[in-house]
């Protein structure tokens, strides 16, 4: 349990809960009963139920023949992407939903990025009839116009951020505002773990079902449970903490988190936040993110708007410094020409975000023989303008 | 004045009166102003706070701007933008400040999130302060416990007063730690909200205010967010030893035209 929170809300020097007052009591009460919620018998049969039969999980672990070929180990690809709504996103918001009906909630909020969690979000209050707004950067309102669409079909209000650079870190600024203005009847879904405590312990154990299933398939699969290399994307880091969740603590297992350089690390327009940030606050906890000397924040740059975000959660700041995981980047060009190649190899599309993740492997080493787990977290028909534009499709 | 520039001179930390205690022992009904520091451009800092001692504020909230202001509305947000478009710094602020004493008199906060500080330097921070005469903080993103473990002792060598803010659904426990922790005032939020909505005194505000003022706390307190004008003032200061108007003031002064401006909103409140 060397990499988990202690009972201060804190991974090593990272974590904690820097809100504003107003947020105190939300918070408060969600530190207070998360763990005895998400413990109880009833809650775990509801969410695996529906986890089972609305999200359909288990989600395959399948081995890539021709990936495995080409890159001479066996890659198997955790396909987060065969999910309802198309993304490991709902994992979580099927947790959170049924967490906030029974802190007797009746509204609900969230910040999307590439709309994925919106849309993740919008479903499950369609599902259990729950009041849902979703904060959303007014420009990826624009690059996202298909997620927009989905969001309002199941009944969401789509709230644009116009604020400062009007994308994730703009819409997760919106949604607090929201909750704070609306402190008693709403619960804030946050997509990703980052946020103050409790949501990155909450949203990881959402999310550890990936990685607590891949155990079980890998030890079908080839006799063991342990893989040499687990990989994940990680933009605010939610699916790679779920995919490395039960991982963690054996420390033969390597876990590669792949961050979005765009277009180039040195580019100026990028969203590699271990190589470009330092130490400081946002959204409410203390992480790195990408700022300047005075300590504002950032604007990113990623060809994947859910790699789009200045900072990283904090149980991610805490593997990097501690050297647990190891923090690398790939470019906007090197992920899209590993979507294609996905595609083509193992007929499978994935989203830009996931692309990243698959893109590492050329740059890895093997030996032969070695058991690798991609986190395939998105499908990519969200991307499918991008891809086109790319290749001229 | 004598007695203002006496406490400036007088050694860092003990014996000294802090501005702000000072004022509550000596006023009732007390005015703060907030604005941002560097809007509508930069070199305004030190002017604004000027005119407002002038026409007669008796006490400045000067907001250091921050990228991502949750706990603040449209207003504030939009003001913060501009002071770091045009280039304010934390650093820059404090050079603007470095002779804010030799003509401002009354207490004067600064408020703003907590990853600029942490950027600066808690230490040189507070040092900073106390260097150019700010008698207090204002970091509504800054945990309690982190205040008391980490700041706490950097905040009282340099006789900074650090100002809490509660709400409506702050639990009585936790607002005696609160009373217990900080020693200029106690920032008592109207209702949970960002900055700019107005103040509506309603049957739950009004129950709240008379439960804080039952409670005999050792601070004074300070009604902020909502409050825009003398009528809503007047009713802020029926209920706590005074209040602040943020976002009416920032608004007022957009144009740029500070002296003028700052004396047309100012007009007001003159008896």
């Amino acid at each position: 349990m060397k990499y988990k929170v202690n009972e201060k809300g804190y991974y090593g020097d990272f974590g904690g809960a820097y809100i504003p007052e107003m947020l105190y009591p939300n918070v408060e009460e969600l530190r207070q009963n998360y763990l005895k919620i998400i413990d109880d018998a009833d809650f775990q049969k509801e969410f695996h139920q529906l986890l089972r039969d609305y999200v359909g999980r288990p989600s395959p672990l399948y081995l890539a023949k021709r990936y495995s070929e080409r890159f001479g180990a066996n890659i198997f690809l955790k396909r987060e992407d065969l999910n309802h709504t198309g993304a490991h996103k709902i994992n979580n918001t099927v947790g959170q939903i049924l967490l906030a009906e029974k802190l007797g909630k009746k509204r609900i909020i969230a910040e999307t990025g590439a709309g994925q969690h919106g849309v993740a979000t919008a479903t499950v209050c369609a599902l259990r009839n729950l009041e849902c707004v979703i904060y959303m950067g007014e420009v990826d309102i624009e690059r996202q116009a298909p997620n927009v669409a989905r969001m309002k079909m199941l009944g969401a209000k789509v709230v644009p951020a116009s604020s400062g650079s009007k994308t994730l870190k703009d819409a997760t600024n919106e949604a607090m505002r929201d909750w704070i203005n609306n402190p008693v009847d709403t619960h804030y879904i946050i997509g990703s773990v980052v946020g103050p405590h409790p949501y990155p312990d909450m949203v990881a154990i959402f999310q550890s079902i990936i990685s607590e299933e891949t155990k079980k398939q890998l030890l079908e699969q080839t006799g063991s449970e342990q893989p040499d290399y687990v990989l994940a994307c990680v933009g605010g880091g939610s699916n790679a903490m779920g995919m490395f969740y039960h991982f963690m603590d054996d420390e033969d297992v390597k876990l590669i988190a792949v961050e979005a350089a765009g277009k180039g690390v040195s580019s100026g327009l990028s969203a590699a936040t271990t190589y470009l940030g330092k130490e400081g606050v946002l959204h409410g906890s203390r992480s790195i993110l990408m700022q300047t000397a005075d300590g504002q924040v950032v604007e990113p740059h990623s060809v994947s708007a859910g790699l789009d975000y200045p900072g990283i959660g904090p149980q991610h700041a805490h593997l990097f410094k501690t050297g647990r995981g190891q923090y690398v980047s790939i470019t906007d060009e090197e992920s899209l020409d590993a979507g294609l190649l996905c595609t083509q190899l193992e007929g499978i599309i994935p989203a830009i975000e996931s692309a990243h993740a698959l893109a590492y492997l050329e740059k890895m080493e093997f030996k032969g023989g070695e058991n690798v787990v991609v986190c395939l977290s998105g499908r990519g028909d969200k991307d499918l303008d991008t891809y086109i534009k790319y290749f001229n499709l | 004045m004598r007695l203002i520039f006496k406490q400036i001179k007088a050694p860092l930390g003990v014996g000294v009166m802090n501005r702000i205690k000072q004022l509550f022992e000596e006023k009732k009904n007390i005015l703060s102003i907030y604005y941002t520091a560097g809007y509508p451009n930069t070199g305004d800092t030190i002017r604004i706070a000027e005119a407002l001692e002038k026409s007669g504020a008796d006490m400045l909230e000067i907001g250091f701007p921050y990228s991502d202001p949750v706990a603040d509305g449209p207003v504030i947000q939009a003001s913060s933008k501009q002071s770091l478009d045009q280039g304010m710094t934390l650093k820059l602020l404090f050079e603007q400040l470095k002779d804010l004493r030799k003509s401002v008199t009354i207490p004067v906060l600064l408020m703003g999130y907590v990853n600029p500080v942490l950027q600066f330097g808690v230490e040189n921070f507070c040092k900073a302060c106390a260097e150019v005469g700010v008698d207090g903080c204002i970091v509504p993103d800054l945990p309690m416990v982190e205040y008391e473990e980490f700041y706490k002792g950097c905040f009282e060598e340099h006789n900074l007063s650090n100002v809490f803010l509660i709400t409506p659904q702050t639990a009585e426990e936790r607002i005696h730690k609160i009373d217990g922790l900080t020693n200029g005032f106690i920032y008592l939020l109207s209702s949970s909200a960002t900055t700019g909505k107005n103040l509506e005194v309603g049957d739950t505000t009004e129950t709240y205010f008379s439960r804080i003022q039952n409670m005999k706390l050792k601070n004074p307190a300070m009604i902020g967010f909502g409050i825009s004008d003398k009528q809503t003032f007047d009713k802020a200061c029926s209920y706590a030893n005074g209040a602040i108007i943020g976002t009416a003031f920032v608004k007022a002064i957009a144009d740029g035209n500070i002296e003028e401006n700052v004396d047309d909103f100012m007009k007001q409140f003159k008896p």
